[in-house]
């Protein structure tokens, strides 16, 4: 039988609470047309993110190092410095792999349904 | 150390002191008939040995000019640190080699500050490009400066003293989860520049991103650099200079010798000593003992190359 601990009750009952207050955030999110993705630690946040067509995405270099954002084929960004920003508008559905052409270890996914 | 020239063996007391003196609490590895060892922290003796005639050449890596975070919001700074440091040195190097990185955005006013202050050091300097060097929009910059008479990308060779040099690109057209990558026209070019070299030429690569795999996970290596080390497999001597990890490391594989400099900018963690390979930002009167250049010393006739790295200070 599974015990809970006090502690882990009100951990429980704290995420249940914050899922509860973000949750209706995250659909409004979603229902939007702007999305963000972060670069932090040489990483993209969220990896994969699922959108509806017509969303535009906005990338964020918050690393004290260049980064860029490349879909072979799809959009390239210019090299983005600390806190610079690359805006693409997604139009057609599929699935967008991407990837940092400086750091090409950093990928991502952008599914467009 | 001015007979060097000439092959002379004979080090004065001054001279072997001067040499201590710019050897400084450096790791000294030297390879003997093939098989290097490691020294460990210079003394006398081994400085004596840093100090004997041959040739030197020196290499700076990732002066990240242009670069103003906090993990060193001065690197023009710190370069001019790093070239009055080589000026300072008791012999003057037969030459430059700067492993990539020259700037930190490519911008023309960078490569105008690194190009005034590494000209101080009157060197010739060969250059190699990072990725750091190829992100103006049209990717001249560096081409304009360092790319004359360079093939492809900017490869090259040449013959100093008696060894064989070739500079490598492994930080264009990187695959999505990818490493550096040298491509397959550089590869071809680089097996028929060997080709037909005695087996006994000692042979330098070098190239900004590590050749070898140092750790993939930071995107530390470059995809077909075991080709281009095929092709060197044969030869008695082959040395491999690479910058990218702002951090010293060194690995032997039989003839081959591998070795990465310092930065002159701001160092990087150890792989996987922290969430991601950015700068690492140190107290401040820590972050010159992690930045610096490295002296090699090559002489003919015992076959012998010696790698010194020096910090800027410690």
């Amino acid at each position: 039988m599974k015990t809970l601990s006090r502690r882990d009750f009100a951990v429980d009952f704290g995420l249940s609470l914050a899922a509860a207050i973000l949750l209706p955030v995250t659909t409004a999110r979603a229902d939007n047309t702007a999305l963000e993705v972060h670069i932090d630690n040489f990483v993209f946040q969220p990896q994969e993110l699922k959108i509806k067509v017509g969303t535009t995405v906005t990338w964020t270099n918050r690393d004290d190092i260049p980064h860029t954002v490349v879909s072979a084929g799809k959009f390239r960004s210019k090299t983005l410095d600390t806190d610079d920003k690359f805006t693409f508008t997604f139009t057609d559905a599929g699935d967008y792999k991407y990837f940092c052409s400086l750091h090409p270890h950093m990928t991502g996914m952008i599914k467009v349904e | 150390m001015r007979g060097h020239d000439h092959g002379d063996d004979g080090v004065s007391r001054r001279k072997v002191l001067e040499c201590m003196t710019w050897a400084g609490t450096g790791v000294l590895w030297t390879i003997t008939g093939g098989v290097p060892r490691s020294l460990g922290i210079i003394d006398s003796a081994e400085a004596a040995t840093a100090a004997a005639p041959g040739m030197t050449f020196l290499q700076i890596s990732d002066s990240h000019v242009g670069f103003d975070k906090p993990a060193n919001p001065n690197a023009l700074g710190t370069l001019e640190e790093a070239v009055n440091k080589i000026n300072a040195m008791p012999a003057k190097p037969s030459f430059m080699i700067h492993t990539g990185d020259i700037t930190h955005l490519s911008k023309a006013a960078e490569f105008d500050n690194a190009d005034r202050i590494i000209s101080q050091s009157k060197l010739d300097v060969h250059y190699v490009p990072g990725e750091h060097d190829f992100l103006d929009e049209e990717v001249k910059f560096y081409r304009e400066r360092y790319g004359r008479g360079t093939k492809g990308q900017g490869w090259y060779s040449f013959d100093a003293g008696g060894v064989h040099f070739i500079g490598l690109v492994n930080v264009v057209d990187l695959k999505a989860g990818g490493l550096g990558n040298l491509g397959t026209e550089q590869l071809a070019w680089l097996e028929d520049d060997l080709r037909g070299k005695s087996k006994s030429t000692p042979i330098v690569l070098f190239a900004h991103i590590p050749l070898w795999t140092v750790y993939p996970e930071w995107g530390w290596g470059t995809e077909d650099g075991g080709r281009a080390l095929e092709y060197v497999k044969g030869f008695g001597s082959v040395t491999v200079l690479n910058g990218h990890i702002h951090q010293v490391m060194q690995k032997v594989e039989g003839n081959v010798t591998f070795h990465t400099a310092r930065s002159t900018a701001f160092p990087q963690p150890a792989p996987g000593a922290a969430s991601s390979p950015g700068p690492m930002k140190v107290e401040d009167a820590k972050l010159r003992a992690m930045l610096g250049v490295a002296s090699v010393n090559f002489k003919q006739n015992e076959q012998r190359l010696a790698i010194i790295d020096t910090p800027l200070q410690g």
